[in-house]
């Protein structure tokens, strides 16, 4: 127990990369994952193809295949990435919002058919069905699988420990360097930190959930 | 869905639409073409950089270097996924059963177990094997994947226990089976039946979450291709690189689209049923039910 006390500095270091990783990898794939969704119910073909193409390939692709072409592929083409945090954000964003995009869309397509065609009827063009009627009740929807797919980012950020960025995970790893044959506690003070932010999550994901099925 | 969304294009918007498509096809195929020939501006498509698959330097050959990707790489994930997804499934088939048990102080671990696996990274799961017991590379992958899918399995499971119309096991109760009975063969193959889609898809992420073992040195396939690119240097990382995606990509997409299709040909064979009116009540018409299990458990790394 006084290994975890005496470097909860340590700790708590690894975990607030492993948060802004999250922070700046959600943020970013939301957006990312925004423009894919509009894409996949747009009316122009190419723009469904090269969406529906980017989240199957990321949707079927590891994360660590991912990091592991932009750290030791990609600088074949000439892209050096900065080595570390912001190439974590950035493979992290890549793969992330091929999954924000299936939420947004399966948000979407959870709004009954009928909510879609009464908008239409009333001569509502694409445009305002969309941001008057869809997207409403499809926010609501959405939210739980957002959060979902935040804390699966969470725990995802793990992966940028075996490429160069000192997270939770790497943190705990340098400790049990420091202190060898202590590995199960170290770790479990590791767990304890990925869990004090998962659970809670998944609890306000599970409550809002509880409250949206029977907003419709 | 979409097609509720705007009009059937009239010949106007028909012409418009072919435009707009005829433009952004060109800009994509316009920003293809030139990161490709940047990337051949940078002797990426030179033969000399991928005949490393059909004709390798050092005094190899090709079919050596193939054993070691196919069969030695793919191999051990392969072998990874197929001892962890079966133990996965029967101890996420207890866990759920474990879940239904009618004592709360008797669900109580089961429900801890499953909360305690699904929020944590696989990778520290792998950690604790690794260094925590000091597990070979190959036990601490299998260790990982089976807690991490066994509480995903035993969510889906529970998911389609809970999908379930009461009637099912009113009605077996009914007729004098005890709980047991009725879980096990009225319950439980229903469930399991309708969540297949789920199950299949889940495989996908097991085999996606193998890749980890890269990073604690379990020698499966990104670990093959990166030590054939240490052997055979750098310039052939981008042809090595491409065989190991377009291996994850067939593998996985393949799977995908089974889990796509179990789902299609369930759904259309429970439309008439009892569940399906239960769900054309419930729903509004057409509505699409929110996989349960989507997102947050589906996208393992």
């Amino acid at each position: 127990m006084d290994i975890f006390v005496d470097n909860l500095p340590a700790y708590w270091s690894g975990f607030r990369v492993t948060l802004l990783l999250t922070l700046y990898s959600g943020a970013a794939s939301l957006v990312v994952g925004a423009v894919l969704a509009a894409f996949r119910v747009a009316p122009l073909r190419p723009l469904r193809i090269f969406a529906t193409t980017y989240v199957e390939v990321f949707r079927n692709t590891p994360l660590t295949l991912v990091f592991f072409g932009m750290v030791l592929v990609a600088p074949q083409f000439g892209i050096i990435p900065p080595l570390g945090f912001w190439t974590a954000v950035l493979c992290l964003t890549l793969y992330t919002s091929a999954f924000v995009s299936e939420a947004l869309r399966s948000g979407i397509n959870s709004v009954g058919v009928g909510q879609a065609e009464a908008a239409r009827a009333i001569g509502l063009t694409f445009g305002q069905s969309l941001t008057l009627v869809i997207l409403p009740q499809a926010v609501r929807t959405v939210i739980p699988p957002l959060i979902n797919v935040i804390i699966a980012l969470a725990k995802n950020t793990s992966v940028a420990a075996g490429f160069a960025t000192v997270e939770l995970l790497a943190s705990g790893r340098r400790l049990t360097q420091a202190y060898p044959g202590e590995g199960m506690l170290i770790f479990a003070g590791v767990a304890a930190f990925y869990l004090l932010f998962t659970i809670p999550a998944g609890l306000l994901a599970t409550s809002i959930e509880k409250k949206v099925a029977f907003a419709r | 869905m979409s097609s509720v969304l705007y009009d059937a294009p009239g010949p106007v918007a028909r012409r418009r639409e072919l435009w707009g498509s005829v433009i952004g096809t060109l800009v994509i195929l316009g920003a293809l073409f030139l990161a490709a020939r940047y990337a051949a501006g940078r002797g990426v498509f030179q033969a000399d950089r991928w005949d490393v698959l059909w004709d390798p330097p050092k005094g190899q050959s090709a079919g050596a270097v193939w054993r070691s990707i196919l069969v030695n790489g793919l191999g051990a994930t392969l072998r990874a996924a197929a001892i962890a997804a079966p133990l996965a499934l029967v101890l996420g088939l207890l866990l759920a059963v474990w879940r239904r048990a009618a004592n709360a102080v008797v669900r109580a671990p089961a429900i801890a177990v499953v909360e305690l696996f699904r929020g944590l990274p696989v990778l520290v799961v792998m950690f604790f094997g690794w260094v925590g017991f000091g597990m070979k590379p190959m036990q601490a992958v299998i260790f990982g994947l089976v807690l991490y899918n066994m509480a995903i399995i035993a969510e889906i499971l529970r998911a389609g226990l809970a999908a379930l119309p009461r009637g099912q096991a009113e009605a077996s109760l009914a007729i004098g089976m005890t709980r047991w009975q009725t879980l096990r063969t009225v319950e439980l193959p229903q469930a399991v039946r309708t969540m297949t889609p789920s199950l299949v898809a889940q495989l996908v992420v097991l085999l996606k979450d193998s890749s980890l073992g890269f990073i604690i040195g379990y020698p499966e396939l990104l670990r093959a291709i990166q030590n054939n690119t240490q052997y055979f240097g750098q310039k052939y990382s981008v042809a090595l690189f491409a065989v190991g995606a377009l291996v994850y990509l067939a593998i996985n997409i393949s799977l995908s689209r089974l889990a796509v299709r179990l789902q299609r040909r369930g759904s259309k064979r429970t439309a008439g049923a009892i569940d399906g009116q239960r769900a054309a009540a419930e729903l509004p018409a057409g509505a699409v039910v929110l996989d349960p299990a989507a997102g947050r458990d589906r996208m393992g790394p």
